[in-house]
């Protein structure tokens, strides 16, 4: 095994290589059996805090009616954002400057400003002016935070996706006479949209996450939320709570990460696109940090 | 017009997102840093544990981690952080430490593919003309690695910025939970949206022009 940091080993750093795995062990062992040491001793690590989540009604009544919350305002901010950022990130490009200027300070603004920001004013907004239920107003506003947030994030994917293509492609389009529309949604779109692909659903990872904040300050019903009245009917089982509700968004984000990469792969040995396929960490590290595809979020 | 900003300390919650912002990106610079060293060491453990801290950190929402220090070390497991009876002072280290753990898993992913855009061969012509390891290190791999990670540094810079607002779910007396309480109790709702706003891009719009312009500057063109 050689890398660019070091070569392939000889004796000596083989027998190094197994004195540092010893120590890094030992320092491994040693912290988990201090977090071992403080949950046992708070009584963290008792059957009957971990039983609730054994029985069916404590997963029927609570946690999968919050996951089903979580998801579905994940699902309707992915829905909405999608045409949305797909319109901006066109007229980021548009020949018009009194389109591509307008369109290029909204995306950078609502990608400077905190989710939370967009959603607290969310809130507040439909309280104020629309009839909304006070029920229904937590959805709306987490919605709508994040389909403000991940509208211009996506609008940078779209645009990414559509300068990736060669410039032939346009040209050879404008040859045989297509307008600009038609150039944009008969041959750059299509395209770009499978090279965009892994990226769109690795932004699903954090709009995923993202939901979370809604539960935890404006009263969503999702996932978090829906775990904490257990804690107060089952006595003090926070740590388990929290461990359960931890280990079903891995398990739903490696589910999406998982099938972003299986799609980049099988994007990449397809021949269909021209364009260079979008890698699907870009959203996910993120686009939240990758590529200035926008900023990782919570 | 501006009246109703009378009694609210808005620079003093701004300067607690700069504090949570500093504190927390020094913080995960250095042990994202030691997880990108673990994950492209020699050692197969450590890269194990790398891998699976990146793996499993970056999924779980930034707010169940705050959560979780607040509602499972503090209040369940006793840990203060050396915050003394003072919960302000608690829940801003809670904050900071679950900041930490959060952004490092992305430091390092940057840090990491920094190290990936040098070419093997930079260090096997280094090799080739003599120098030994600490001097390849040193001398070839590592100043390229550095210039090719301050674009990204700078994003995941900016991402911390953004997400120190969800310390307001543990009651950190931020920008975010100012913004909550100035809402609940005045009338000039779209007002006091576009001053937060305005303070948002103040902050993260500059750091990305500035190391935007600075990462351009000093990347290896390959």
């Amino acid at each position: 095994m050689s890398s660019v940091l070091y070569d392939a080993q000889g004796p000596r750093a083989k027998r190094r290589n197994v004195l540092i795995t010893v120590v890094f062990l030992a320092a491994l062992v040693a912290v988990l059996w201090w977090v071992y040491k403080s949950l046992d001793d708070k009584g963290q690590l008792e059957w009957a805090k971990w039983e609730p989540f054994t029985k069916s009604e404590s997963w029927t009544t609570y946690i999968l009616p919050g996951l089903k919350n979580t998801l579905i305002a994940a699902a309707l901010a992915m829905v909405i954002a999608l045409p949305l950022g797909a319109v901006f990130g066109i007229a980021r490009m548009s020949d018009h400057a009194w389109v591509r200027i307008p369109a290029g300070a909204i995306v950078e603004f609502f990608r400077a400003i905190p989710v939370l920001i967009l959603m607290i004013f969310g809130l507040a907004l439909y309280s104020e002016y629309t009839g909304i239920s006070s029920d229904d107003r937590p959805l709306y506003a987490v919605v709508t935070g994040l389909v403000l947030y991940n509208a211009s994030v996506l609008a940078e994917i779209v645009r990414a996706g559509i300068l990736a293509l060669p410039k032939g492609q346009t040209e050879a389009a404008q040859a045989i006479g297509l307008r600009k529309t038609q150039t944009m949604t008969s041959i750059l779109l299509p395209q770009a949209v499978t090279a965009m692909l892994p990226a769109i659903v690795s932004q699903l990872v954090v709009i995923v996450k993202d939901t979370a904040l809604g539960g935890a300050v404006l009263t969503f019903p999702d996932m978090l939320a829906a775990v904490s009245p257990m804690s107060s009917y089952y006595g003090a089982n926070v740590i388990a709570s929290f461990t359960i509700v931890a280990l079903i968004y891995i398990a739903v984000n490696f589910a999406i990460t998982t099938f972003a990469s299986w799609l980049e792969r099988r994007l990449r040995r397809g021949k269909k696109s021209t364009g260079a396929v979008l890698k699907a960490d870009d959203a996910a590290v993120g686009g939240t940090f990758g590529t200035g595809a926008g900023g990782a979020n919570a | 017009m501006f009246d109703f900003l009378e009694g609210y300390d808005l620079l003093g919650a701004f300067w607690v997102t700069v504090q949570l912002t500093l504190l927390s990106a020094v913080g995960s610079l250095i042990w994202g840093t030691m997880l990108a060293a673990m994950r492209v060491g020699p050692v197969p453990l450590m890269r194990g544990f790398g891998a699976a801290y990146v793996n499993i950190v970056r999924n779980i929402p930034l707010t169940v981690i705050i959560l979780f220090t607040s509602l499972g070390l503090n209040q369940t497991l006793g840990i203060t952080l050396g915050g003394g009876d003072d919960f302000d002072t608690i829940n801003f280290r809670l904050a900071v430490l679950g900041l930490i753990l959060y952004t490092s898993a992305f430091v390092c992913e940057a840090i990491r593919a920094g190290i990936n855009t040098v070419p093997v061969g930079q260090a096997e012509a280094a090799r080739a003309v003599g120098l030994n390891f600490t001097q390849v290190l040193t001398l070839i791999v590592l100043p390229q690695a550095f210039r090719a990670v301050v674009g990204p540094l700078a994003n995941v810079l900016i991402a911390l910025t953004k997400n120190t607002t969800v310390a307001a779910a543990i009651g950190v007396a931020e920008a975010a939970l100012l913004m909550k309480e100035m809402i609940e109790n005045e009338a000039q709702l779209l007002l006091i949206a576009a001053i937060f706003a305005f303070g948002f891009v103040c902050l993260t719009l500059p750091t990305g022009l500035i190391l935007g312009w600075v990462g351009k500057k000093v990347a290896v063109k390959r």
